[in-house]
């Protein structure tokens, strides 16, 4: 066997550089799902601390059923559940059969929507362990709110939150293979395209498994490496 | 709404849950023998043992279940060895090879959890029993291993909650559990969210009820933190 003729190869015959680009589809869907989730993590954990009766109560249930119920439902959610509302909308406009939102725009948000859960109680526990008289401090300083957040809470919350939202950043990375379902070209995705064309299944998916590890291996050393420079002001023991 | 659309479907789908129950319990059963092997394989301090433990915990953390999956039911097939060999007629079902990757997923992650328990484990109260003269075997069957229990509970709690979730992907291999159910039916009738509605509520339960359990075995499994009946009585009297 030449270099060449090796499936997994960047020849003409190999599936290297198909796959290659497959692994940056899914770096982009899990960033921008990730991305997405901190917003409505930081929404939601902001209603956790801040908000009254009502606002808690959707922020925790919103928690609860997001953490619950498995992945994979809420991506058939934004995928069939928007073909629902769009297939008879395109009707209108003359175009008939399936219409949904692209795979990406589904796994983006449902990623976001999972994640964002995780993300929320992670920032809660974070804003729990800043101490109430770094806060007081900064008030007797005469630091207005917006001064008092930017400068104090955010950097403190963010050390401390830091190793959690790796842990769900290691989650989304994953969840992002189920993304697969809608047909986006990912990792899994692009591996199932290949096996099915070579008829060499554990070729491929070993080597969807070997990307995902990769990826994974680099995040951890990057944020240990992130995690070190964050807490470079805090003693240790 | 369409109330009853959706108590069909909640009659449909409920027929899903035996699968999705046995899924989870015989691979959370099984992971929990092989966890309690690779974290005492951590644990041993010979690297002969301890390396290939943390190196397979590494891998079937770092990949998703749903490339496990992929990897056994349909990547084993590639070798003609495997489908020559006894195992093949086990290996080309849907449902054994989901219950071999969701197994073999488990045992990855309750390793950590049994391996943090066994480490917080006293050395005082290990100490304690050498000095009473039991043997390794009663040691741990006696000692280590019910207290390391009580602090494995929580965390194995999660892990319960995550398998039971986890089995949802069978159904991307033909298995008709609450999920695949659910995804045959919204293939019949085109309506989506109801059902998946539906069947995240059937999920939701299952879990709720786990919660529930977990915290009644962590509860009986404390009873030496609580304070005697006798003093509770009396504080109450107070």
């Amino acid at each position: 066997m030449t270099a060449s003729d090796f499936v997994l190869g960047f020849g003409e015959a190999g599936w290297g550089a198909a796959l290659l680009q497959a692994a940056m589809m899914t770096l982009a869907v899990a960033l921008t799902g990730y991305a997405f989730g901190l917003v409505v993590g930081s929404l939601g954990a902001w209603a956790k601390i801040k908000g009254g009766t009502l606002l808690r109560l959707i922020a925790d249930a919103y928690t609860t059923v997001l953490r619950g119920i498995p992945d994979i439902l809420v991506i058939y959610l934004f995928y069939f559940g928007s073909s629902a509302v769009l297939t008879p909308l395109a009707g209108l406009f003359g175009i008939s059969g399936f219409v949904s939102l692209p795979g990406f725009m589904a796994g983006a948000l449902a990623i976001g929507l999972v994640s964002g859960a995780y993300q929320a109680e992670v920032m809660r526990g974070a804003y729990r362990a800043v101490s109430p008289g770094e806060i007081e401090a900064a008030i007797a300083a005469g630091m207005s709110r917006m001064t008092l957040f930017r400068r104090i809470i955010a950097p403190l919350v963010l050390r401390y939150a830091l190793p959690g939202l790796g842990n769900v950043w290691q989650l989304v990375l994953k969840e992002s293979a189920l993304v697969s379902v809608t047909g986006l070209v990912e990792i899994l995705r692009q591996a199932q395209i290949g096996a099915g064309s070579t008829g060499q299944p554990f070729t491929f998916f070993f080597a969807a498994a070997v990307l995902y590890l990769a990826i994974s291996s680099f995040s951890t050393w990057l944020l240990r490496r992130t995690e070190g420079r964050l807490t470079l002001g805090s003693r240790r023991a | 709404m369409d109330i009853p659309f959706l108590y069909e479907t909640l009659l449909k789908l409920l027929t899903g849950v035996p699968l999705t129950l046995q899924l989870a319990v015989s691979s959370l059963g099984l992971g929990a023998i092989l966890a309690v092997i690779l974290a005492l394989a951590r644990l041993s301090g010979l690297r002969l043992l301890a390396w290939p433990a943390s190196c397979y915990v590494f891998i079937f953390r770092s990949t998703p279940l749903l490339v496990q999956i992929f990897l056994i039911y349909h990547g084993l097939g590639q070798f003609h060895g495997v489908r020559a060999s006894f195992l093949w007629p086990i290996l080309r079902e849907p449902y054994w090879c989901a219950l071999i990757a969701l197994t073999l997923n488990t045992a990855a992650y309750s390793c950590e959890i049994v391996r943090g328990a066994l480490l917080s484990v006293p050395p005082g109260q290990i100490e304690a029993a050498r000095a009473c003269g039991m043997s390794s075997f009663t040691l741990h069957r006696r000692v280590v291993f019910p207290l390391a229990l009580r602090h494995a509970l929580p965390g194995y709690g999660n892990e319960f909650i995550l398998m039971i979730k986890s089995t949802a992907l069978a159904s991307i291999i033909t298995l008709m559990e609450v999920t695949g159910l659910a995804a045959q039916l919204i293939s019949e009738s085109f309506r989506a969210i109801e059902i998946l509605i539906v069947a995240a509520a059937i999920y939701l339960f299952i879990n709720f009820i786990v919660t529930r359990l977990v915290q009644w075995a962590e509860y009986a499994l404390s009873a030496d933190l609580r304070p005697p009946p006798a003093a509770l009585e009396q504080g109450g009297a107070l």
